[in-house]
This record gives structure tokens, C-alpha cells and sequence, in this order.
């Protein structure tokens, strides 16, 4: 007989009416938008402070260089002693004081500066005063080895190179990194679509071994019924919650942001910034227009076949890993021995598709980890937006069923007589005995 | 078909441990099925083979004169010893989702679950959480759990563990309404005086392996010593005694009386007759007791384990 439908609505229902899981569903993106809003805030806060630097310039060259700008405002002195000066700028609790030194010659230059404050100055502040005044000595040399300053600015050329593969399909730097952010995000949220819901299999199982309602079911339906029933239920669950959060906090963002007035989205993560160094060419109206070609470009249909299908895969790889894992022990601290080498895989593909495959997508290390099915379904799903041929994709999709079979069998071999045995913690050699039960 | 269930030659090996060795019973349609045995002596797999949880490594199962499959299990219910309910599921809800995996209708297991919650007299438990129950209450729901979908086999593993007398003996009555009412019973449990009260046949397992089996009467003929209690006033209980000594084999007895009898259990030999010690008794003095010792299950059970 079919149970499979009704274990499904079950664990299903009982997950979605858990009061902890509805508090978690519904603050965890509360939470979440509050965090966000306040650290940008925060980080805005920090940004409004305008500094005011004070200049003391001896030499009379470069203290038109120094242009107010919305976070920091110069003060120039004019004919002061730098004592003088050191007690203004202290007294007017002014930031810090930029001296130069009297040149005899341009040419000596860098020994004459010094900078004073009461703390140390961070560092993108005196790179910062360094560019200006850089860029305002050379100028003064070059206008003194006679070349003329505007010809010079008007003749400096600007690249772009534009990157097409043999196949005729364009990209530039937009599209990596639209790739990265695609294949990134496909392969974090899988990492942690399996952490979490994993988890949650594994705890109920627990659950249901230390209830010993386990032999009261098992009587009516087949373990391996029981574990898929499991499974799915608690997938589903984990996708309505993924759905209530990514509506809920999308939601909260535009609220939050329209009613408070904090661009969250200045927030930078380093993709972000990424994104946004890609995007300085010089003309800054070719932008969206840019990341829209980009967008297109991506093998979009691929992407998602292919997310969908690594995604199913990867997932019920792992949750009958920790299915079976939940039918070994008797309760969740025991879970720890055999919780580590499922993790490592695990992190291990989170580590090579965040580091190795950014790095070079279709180097040697990027494509045999995208092979080995462990690893497989985060590697290749972040591999998939630089464009991975289709052979490849179905050979590692196939080794990735195969194992998946083979995994979901053992796992419920071992769920089949760890549900039933109670008291001592199993050796793996214990496990490898079950199998022969 | 006179029997229900037939186990032929049933063996389980878990490695190197066995667990079930050629094991073989038949239990007698509308019985109450006695299955018996100290700790670990493979009860309980043999009741997971029953069910079908475990599969034998030989041996065969027929339930009804047919070989054991999955259709089989909406005409068995299982109470197992270690048994236990969904903590924070509803009472209501939970019945009839497990009534629904042995194949009933929610309609119908609704119609059958509110009969049966009067029948035991369980009371608006419906929306009520079952870590809110106490232990006897929730075992009452488990109990309804397993007879709901009107099962011709009904396996009891210690059903009696959790029950107070008064719930105990509304359980008893209830194991044997159903008995009445056509259903098979396989009772396993270490309380001998309801073996004595229940059961119909009985079959002893030992260390994998079955050691005795029959009907209770028949295996209690076969374990009687033919030794008789006797109390009888006498004036010389001494030299009665000493008479009676010479004839047959005798051990004093305990037992209440209202006078000052000479109490004696008195084994007879083969050829004796229990009627001529009586009237070898009367001719002596008053008896006022005399009884044939039948032994008790658990003398059987003792006996029998310390034996093999």
C-alpha cells in the first residue's frame, strides 16, 4: 500500500504547525531586516561625519590642490609657525594637521610632509591626502619640465576589452561577475538549504526513536516509506519557509527603507563591491544597459534545469545522510561523531566554489570536484553560469543519481535497524554490520 | 482453516547472534495465544517477523493459509512493549492518521474511534496533546490505536505494563470482548497470573529456541506431580504421619485452616489412586482439605527454563 502521500501531509503539517518553527518563520526575517537596517544605518552615521583637516602649507604650492568634499572639509592656514598651528588645530579639536614643509626644490619633496593628529589616522585618510598631493607635485613637474598639462590630461586613453568566445557569445567583466553572484548564490543557498532542513530530518527521527512510536508505524508502513515521507515533508516545509522569508523580507526592505530613509542597498558586500568596480567605466550610461546584456547572456534555461536538478539531487543526497545518521543514534548529542564527515564534503565544495572556482571556473580543481557527487552539486552549480559543456553537466549529473541511489539504500538500510535499536551508541563498524541484517 | 497463523521452521541471525532458531507454532483461530519466555529469548522477533518489520533468514509465515505480505498488515494489530504516541500531536489527529496507515477511511476510522472512546470510556481527549495524558491514559489511546481498524490478529506485548487494577482489568475485559468477537490474540508478558487467567495454549521460547508449546491445560497435565494437600484433624498426628510416610512420598504444606489439622501434600505414585488415600484419610479422622496441586504457570516456566 501507498503511504507516501500521507506521511508526506503529516510531517508536513506537523512541521509547519510547530510553534517554534512558525516564530522562527516569521521573526528570523524581522530579525534579519533589523540587523541590516541598523548596521547600514550605522555605517551611514559614521559616513555623515565630515572631518575637518587643517593645512599648513610653507611651501605655498600645493594648498589649492585640497578640494572640500562631502566628508571632509580643509582649513588652509597661511603664515603661521607650525607650533601655532599644532595648538589651533588642538584647541579647534579639528581632526589633524597637514604640514608641508618649505621646498627649496620640488624633487625633495617627500621627506617635508608629516601629518599630526590625536589617534591614527585610518589609512584610506592618508592615501587619501597622498593621491592629492601626488597627483599636484606631478603636475607641478611635469608644468616645469615644459610639457603642457591639459594636452597631457586629453591624451590619456581609456580600455575596455571586450571578451568573446570562439562560439561568437560576448561577455565583459559585468558578466563574471553576474555570474559569480548567480552561481554563488545557487550554491550557498543548496549549502544551506542542507544544513538547515537536514537538521531538522535528523531531529525528527530522533524524535520519533525516542517517542517509540517507531514500532507502532513501522508496523504499517516500510522504513524506506517512512524516510522519503520524512524527507519531502520536511523539504516542503523548508521551501515555505524560504518562501515566507524571501516574501516576508523583501517586503520588510521596502517598508523599512521607504519609512526610514536608509538605502540598505549601500550596504557593500564584497561582490557588491566587485560589481561596482566592474561597473566604473567612463560611460556610466552604458551600465544598466551593460548588466541587462549580461543578464542575457547567461545560459539562463541551463541555469535553472540544472539548478533544479543539482538542487533535488544534492539535497536528498545529504538529508538521507542525516536521516540515517538520526536512526543510528538515541539522542541529538550522540549525532556529533557522524555529523563531522558529512559536514566536510560539505564545506569543502562551499570553500572550492567560493575560492578555486572564482578564481579559474574550469581549472583542473574547479572540474574534478565537480565530478565527485559529494561535492558536486555546489561546485557545478557554481561552475554552470561560465558555461560548462552539456556532457559534463549530464555525465556528473548521472554520477551524482547513481550515488544518490546507492546512498538513499545504505541510508535505509541503516534506518531500517537503527530505528529499532535502542541504548548503546553504534560503532561505524556496528553500521557496516546493519547492512548485512 | 483451524489456525490462523502458522510459523514454519522460522530462523533470524543478527551476525554472529541467534536470534530465532527453527522456530515453529500454529496459534488456533480465537485463541488467546500465550507467548512466553524470559528476557531476550527472541519474543519480540518473532513478533517483528509476524509483522513483517523483520524479515526471516528462512522459514516461512502463512497468516490465514496464505504466505505472509503487505496486504497482511491491516489484518494485524501491534501493541509493541516499547510503544509511545507523537508527543505534541493531537489526540484526535494522531489516531486517525495511524488508523489511516493500516487502511481505514478517515470517515470510517472517525465512526470507529468515537465508538471506541466510549467503549473505554475515554472522555473529551480528542483536541488534548498527548504529553498532556497521563502514562495509563495514553496507553489507552494506544490500545485503541491497534484494534481500530478491527484486525484479525491482535499481537499484546506486556499490554498490562502502565494500567492501574481498575484500567487493567477494563483492558482484560476488552481482550477478551474481542477474543469473543472473532479476533486471534498473540499475548506475550512476564505477569504469569494472567497467562493463567487468559490464555488458551501457551508456547514457551528459550534462548532462540521453543521449548514447550500446547494448550495451557494440557501442558499443566503434563507437569502434575500427583501430589494432593491434605489437612485432616487427627488426635495422633504423629503417629499418622509417620504411618503415611511409610506409604507414599510427603512434605508438610502451608495453608490457612480454621482448626489445628494435620496438613500434609502427600505424592502419589502411578499406581496409587487419590481415591483411596481418601478414603484411607476418612477413616482416620475429619478431613477438611483436599486438593490435587496443580502446577502454576509460573512453577512450568521456572522449572522448564531451569531445566533447559
Amino acid at each position: 500500500m501507498n503511504h507516501l502521500p500521507l506521511i508526506i501531509k503529516r510531517e508536513y503539517l506537523t512541521k509547519v504547525k510547530n510553534k517554534s518553527f512558525i516564530v522562527m518563520t516569521f521573526l528570523s526575517p524581522i530579525i534579519m531586516i533589523i540587523l541590516i537596517s541598523v548596521v547600514a544605518y550605522l555605517s551611514q552615521l559614521n559616513n555623515d561625519k565630515q572631518r575637518t583637516i587643517s593645512i599648513l602649507d610653507e611651501s605655498g604650492l600645493v594648498k589649492d590642490a585640497f578640494q572640500n568634499s562631502e566628508h571632509t572639509k580643509y582649513n588652509v592656514f597661511e603664515d603661521m609657525t607650525l607650533t601655532d598651528a599644532k595648538t589651533i588645530v588642538k584647541e579647534t579639536s579639528n581632526y589633524g594637521l597637514l604640514h608641508i614643509g618649505k621646498l627649496d626644490t620640488i624633487n625633495f619633496v617627500p621627506t617635508q610632509m608629516e601629518f599630526y593628529s590625536e589617534e591614527s589616522p585610518s589609512l584610506s585618510l592618508i592615501s587619501d591626502l597622498e593621491g592629492i598631493l601626488e597627483n599636484k607635485l606631478t603636475d607641478l613637474k611635469l608644468q616645469k619640465a615644459g610639457f603642457d598639462i591639459e594636452k597631457i590630461k586629453t591624451s590619456r586613453a581609456t580600455v575596455s576589452i571586450e571578451q568573446e568566445s570562439f562560439e561568437g557569445q560576448k561577455t565583459s567583466k559585468i558578466d563574471s561577475v553576474l555570474k559569480l553572484i548567480f552561481g554563488g548564490l545557487a550554491g550557498y543557498l543548496l549549502f544551506m538549504f542542507i544544513i538547515i532542513y537536514g537538521n531538522m530530518i535528523m531531529r525528527s527521527v530522533i524524535e520519533e526513536k525516542t517517542s517509540r512510536i517507531i514500532e507502532v508505524i513501522i508496523s504499517s508502513v516500510k522504513p524506506v516509506q517512512l524516510m522519503l515521507g520524512k524527507i519531502i515533508g520536511t523539504s516542503l516545509a523548508g521551501i515555505t519557509q524560504f518562501l515566507v522569508w524571501i516574501v516576508l523580507g523583501g517586503v520588510l526592505l521596502i517598508i523599512i527603507s521607504t519609512v526610514f530613509g536608509i538605502d540598505v542597498t549601500q550596504m557593500q558586500s564584497p561582490q557588491q563591491q566587485m560589481m561596482q568596480q566592474a561597473m566604473e567605466n567612463p560611460e556610466a550610461n552604458m551600465q544598466l544597459q551593460d548588466i541587462m546584456t549580461a543578464f542575457y547572456n547567461l545560459p539562463i534555461t541551463n541555469l535553472i534545469i540544472a539548478f533544479i536538478l543539482f538542487f533535488i539531487c544534492g539535497y536528498l543526497l545529504y538529508s538521507s545522510l542525516y536521516a540515517a545518521i538520526g536512526a543510528a543514534v538515541d539522542n541529538e548529542t550522540d549525532t556529533q561523531q557522524f555529523l563531522l564527515p558529512v559536514m566536510m564534503p560539505l564545506i569543502l565544495a562551499v570553500y572550492i566554489g567560493f575560492f578555486t572556482v572564482i578564481e579559474d571556473p574550469h581549472g583542473t580543481v574547479s572540474t574534478v570536484f565537480s565530478f565527485i557527487p559529494f561535492t558536486s552539486p555546489v561546485v557545478m552549480l557554481m561552475r554552470i553560469p561560465f558555461g560548462v559543456p552539456l556532457w559534463q553537466q549530464l555525465l556528473s549529473l548521472l554520477i551524482l543519481i547513481g550515488t544518490f541511489i546507492s546512498i538513499v539504500w545504505f541510508a535505509a538500510k541503516i534506518y531500517r535497524v537503527g530505528i529499532l535499536m535502542y541504548g548503546k551508541k553504534p560503532s561505524y563498524k556496528e553500521l557496516i554490520k546493519w547492512m548485512k541484517y | 482453516m483451524s489456525n490462523l497463523l502458522e510459523v514454519n521452521g522460522v530462523s533470524k541471525n543478527y551476525g554472529d547472534f541467534t536470534a530465532l532458531n527453527n522456530v515453529s507454532l500454529t496459534v488456533p483461530k480465537g485463541s488467546i495465544y500465550g507467548l512466553l519466555g524470559p528476557n531476550g529469548a527472541g519474543k519480540t522477533t518473532l513478533i517483528r517477523i509476524i509483522n513483517q518489520i523483520t524479515m526471516p533468514d528462512s522459514g516461512t509465515v502463512f497468516l490465514d493459509g496464505t504466505a505472509l505480505n503487505a496486504n497482511h498488515i491491516t489484518d494485524i494489530g501491534y501493541l509493541p512493549e516499547e510503544r509511545g504516541l507523537y508527543k505534541t500531536m493531537k489526540v484526535g489527529e494522531q489516531v486517525l492518521y495511524l488508523a489511516q496507515l493500516k487502511g481505514l477511511s478517515k470517515a470510517e476510522a472517525k465512526i470507529r474511534l468515537k465508538y471506541w472512546f466510549e467503549r473505554l470510556e475515554i472522555g473529551d481527549w480528542w483536541n488534548k496533546k498527548i504529553q498532556e495524558l497521563s502514562k495509563g491514559m495514553a496507553q489507552k489511546i494506544q490500545f485503541v490505536v491497534t484494534v481500530l481498524h478491527n484486525p484479525k490478529l491482535l499481537i499484546f506485548d506486556e499490554p498490562f505494563s502502565g494500567f492501574d487494577p481498575i484500567n487493567a482489568n477494563l483492558i482484560k475485559d476488552q481482550i477478551l470482548q474481542l477474543r469473543n468477537d472473532g479476533a486471534t490474540v498473540i499475548f506475550s508478558t512476564h505477569r504469569m497470573e494472567s497467562v493463567e487467567e487468559l490464555c488458551d495454549d501457551i508456547t514457551l521460547i528459550h534462548k532462540s529456541n521453543k521449548i514447550l508449546d500446547g494448550k495451557l491445560v494440557d501442558v499443566k497435565r503434563q507437569f502434575k506431580t500427583n501430589t494432593y494437600e491434605v489437612g485432616i484433624t487427627v488426635q495422633e498426628k504423629s503417629s499418622l504421619q509417620q504411618e503415611l510416610s511409610q506409604k507414599f512420598q510427603i512434605a508438610p504444606a502451608n495453608f490457612r485452616t480454621l482448626g489445628d489439622e494435620l496438613k500434609l501434600n502427600i505424592k502419589l505414585s502411578e499406581n496409587d489412586k487419590a481415591n483411596d488415600l481418601l478414603s484411607f484419610l476418612t477413616s482416620r479422622g475429619d478431613v477438611s482439605h483436599f486438593v490435587e496441586l496443580i502446577p502454576s504457570v509460573n512453577d512450568i516456566f521456572i522449572q522448564t527454563v531451569k531445566n533447559n
